[in-house]
């Protein structure tokens, strides 16, 4: 286990009911959720749940309803009883903690936001923000000294003394935010804390969140059910599926190597383009001309070995000039006075390795021609062919666009 | 044929309570007696005239809002309660219904009182815990549907004749909604504000007291509301074991067929009646724009 390990959840199991003892040994012979349901009456919620949350990431749980994400979170703070397992943060079992010192997790470690804002709306937005505080027993005139600090962080300045009933839903999960920034916890629980927000207000709090965590640097668990949502926020993504764990990685694996057929079906819908980016498409080491050393005649040596009609040319520090077309190389085959310099086609773009396709495809002018990818120094790293964005995109691999062109000429 | 003697056995039971339990009763007498004399001293104490302008300004600084006293809105507001008020005890001092009114008052007021006393918490516990809510429940479901009459009997064998066993079958007839709106207004609390204090580390008390009452508060105040206004029900029925105030006028118009001390006394009991509940439906309706 690395160092930077903030929490660790070790085969929690959550089940509901009364017969768990039961349940649990049907969990291990690998009965299925609906079985158990028949036999023990006891609903499980979460099975055998293992994964590390780091110091500092936006951990992202993601998962359709029912498929237990929410009783997952509830379990790191044991708002919810968990029936087995471990919840280990900062070195110590959660589960272990008796109620004194529950309580104490809960005031200094933890923050936690909630879908429907949970705020108390016989109070005024700054008494609600130092909730958190007022339970650890802070004096009043530093609390709420707090309170407008953060609320003027979560961009609530100038309402702090009004109600919160008065305030819209994105103003008022502001509030949770800051009710839950007011405490300074380590780590921040955020269970559906966008979703009952319309389209439009969800992405600028995401985008905020963001921003905030650029200075803030929280450990974060976020729970949601919206996969754009995930792969926005998540630095890695745990997709959970009937109470299972099914895959964790960052957006980008999760896109390229669905774990299972659930999670491939889950990422078909997505709008891959945002977030493939040049490295996951392009041709890594692609064959190229070093301009110095090789003249007309390797070039097409080259692009007959290769099949391709055109090519990458390099200086000598694998730095990117520009591309040559078969045509133009054949031209100048035997004309002594012309080089390779001479015909090459400089016009193309190039994009960095981590550029998303959305971006890829707009900077094609030509889609014969393809795209170089350089590093930050200009060095060629890779060739994007316009085909690859065109899939990622589409989201169908290759060969089955190859497929549709053809059955499209042969119609 | 009777094969079943269930009254007698009861019958049994509370003699044996009123024999053997005598300073128990006798204690709870003493507090009732302080209770209702106390407030019937401090009603009778100031001359009606003042007495009536006291509750009218009362009455109109209630419903109108602390704020708005002087203000055009506060006007809008307060001005029927607060001239209902004073023109309904004026009518009252010239019927010369003046010290029943009073004693009347002192009776209610006194019962709603211990029946919160009692009520609130219980409701509250209710809210917090099945067995109790499965307890008391069925508890409660009888104490409302048992006429109020029969109340009346064990209150003589226990505190003899007077304002006590008054007060005291007042209070078991007008305890439910006490219970019950508490109890109602505590488990409607959101869920997820109630899982938001845990989150935070809140005590069971920090939860009741900074979350769960003020937000149960305007169903509390309905239930103060009720109780009230039964306790006022009550004061004919309580009349028929010796307490005062208009009750004992309307019992006995009926005792002699006087119809002219029947409508007297029972307008007053109206008038008292409407004065009671807008003035408390005022407190909770301002509790709730808070």
């Amino acid at each position: 286990m690395s160092e930077n390990v903030k929490i660790a959840v070790k085969d929690l199991n959550i089940i509901f009911g009364k017969h768990q003892k039961e349940a649990k040994k049907l969990i291990a012979q690998g009965v299925s959720k609906t079985e158990i349901l028949k036999k023990t009456n006891c609903t499980v919620a979460v099975t055998e749940a293992n994964f590390d949350i780091k110091d500092g990431e936006i951990f992202v749980v993601m998962g359709l309803s029912g498929s237990g994400k929410s009783t997952l979170i509830r379990a790191l703070n044991r708002l919810l009883e968990p029936s087995s397992g471990q919840v280990i943060l900062d070195g110590a079992d959660v589960l272990q903690a008796n109620n004194e010192e529950l309580r104490e997790i809960r005031r200094k470690k933890y923050g936690m936001v909630f879908q429907h804002f949970g705020l108390l709306p016989h109070r005024t937005v700054a008494s609600n923000a130092a909730f958190g505080l007022e339970i650890q027993g802070t004096p009043e005139e530093e609390r709420i000294k707090k309170a407008y600090e953060i609320l003027k962080i979560v961009g609530l300045e100038g309402y702090e003394e009004k109600m919160t009933g008065e305030l819209s839903g994105g103003m008022q999960q502001r509030v949770g935010l800051a009710r839950a920034l007011a405490n300074e916890p380590e780590v921040l629980l955020m269970d559906e804390a966008f979703s009952a927000l319309d389209p439009l207000i969800r992405g600028n709090m995401q985008d905020e969140l963001l921003n905030l965590q650029e200075s803030l640097k929280k450990t974060i668990v976020f729970i949601t059910h919206d996969l754009d949502e995930a792969l926005k926020l998540g630095d890695r993504i745990a997709i959970l599926n009937d109470g299972k764990i099914v895959q964790i990685g960052t957006p980008e694996e999760i896109l390229t190597e669905p774990a299972d057929e659930y999670v491939r079906t889950f990422v078909e819908n997505v709008n891959r383009a945002n977030i493939v980016t040049a490295q996951t498409i392009m041709f890594e080491k692609p064959t190229r001309i070093e301009l110095k050393r090789e003249g007309a005649e390797v070039t097409l040596r080259k692009m007959r070995n290769t099949g391709l009609s055109v090519l990458p040319v390099v200086d000598e520090n694998n730095k990117f000039i520009g591309f040559v077309f078969d045509d133009d190389v054949v031209k100048i085959r035997g004309d002594k006075s012309k080089s390779i310099r001479d015909i090459i086609y400089e016009y193309s773009a190039s994009v960095y390795l981590e550029t998303p396709a959305s971006d890829i495809i707009a900077a094609y002018r030509d889609s014969s021609i393809p795209i170089a990818v350089v590093d930050e120094n200009g060095k060629l790293k890779g060739v994007v062919m316009h085909s690859a964005v065109v899939s990622e995109i589409i989201g169908k691999d290759e060969n089955e666009i190859r497929t549709d062109i053809k059955n499209a000429l042969e119609i | 044929m009777k094969y079943l003697e269930i009254g007698k056995h009861v019958e049994k039971g509370i003699d044996w309570l009123a024999q053997n339990a005598e300073p128990f009763f006798d204690a709870i007498t003493v507090v009732i007696e302080f209770l209702v004399g106390a407030f019937q001293d401090l009603l009778l104490m100031p001359h009606p005239f003042l007495m009536i302008a006291i509750i009218s300004i009362l009455a109109y600084m209630v419903s109108a809002g602390r704020k708005n006293f002087f203000t055009a809105l506060g006007w809008k507001k307060g001005r029927f309660l607060g001239l209902f008020t004073l023109i309904g005890l004026t009518l009252l001092y010239l019927m010369n219904f003046w010290n029943e009114t009073m004693q009347t008052i002192a009776l209610v007021v006194s019962s709603a009182i211990l029946a919160l006393l009692i009520g609130i918490p219980v409701g509250i516990q209710t809210a917090r815990s099945l067995r109790a809510e499965k307890i008391i429940r069925p508890i409660l479901d009888f104490m409302q549907t048992m006429p109020a009459f029969v109340y009346l009997i064990p209150a003589i064998l226990f505190f003899s004749v007077g304002n006590v066993p008054g007060v005291v079958a007042t209070v078991v007839f007008a305890l439910p909604p006490a219970v019950r709106l508490t109890s109602l207004g505590i488990r409607n609390v959101q869920s997820d504000v109630v899982e938001a204090a845990y989150a935070f580390g809140a005590t069971e008390k920090q939860l009741l007291y900074k979350v769960q009452i003020p937000l149960a508060l305007p169903s509390i105040l309905a239930g103060v509301n009720q109780v009230i206004m039964l306790s006022l029900s009550m004061v004919v029925i309580a009349s028929m074991v010796g307490a005062a105030g208009l009750g004992q006028d309307v019992y006995k118009s009926i005792l002699t067929a006087d119809l002219a001390l029947g409508v007297e006394s029972g307008l007053g009991i109206v008038i008292i009646a409407i004065i009671l509940d807008r003035l408390t439906q005022a407190a909770g309706e301002n509790t709730n724009r808070k």
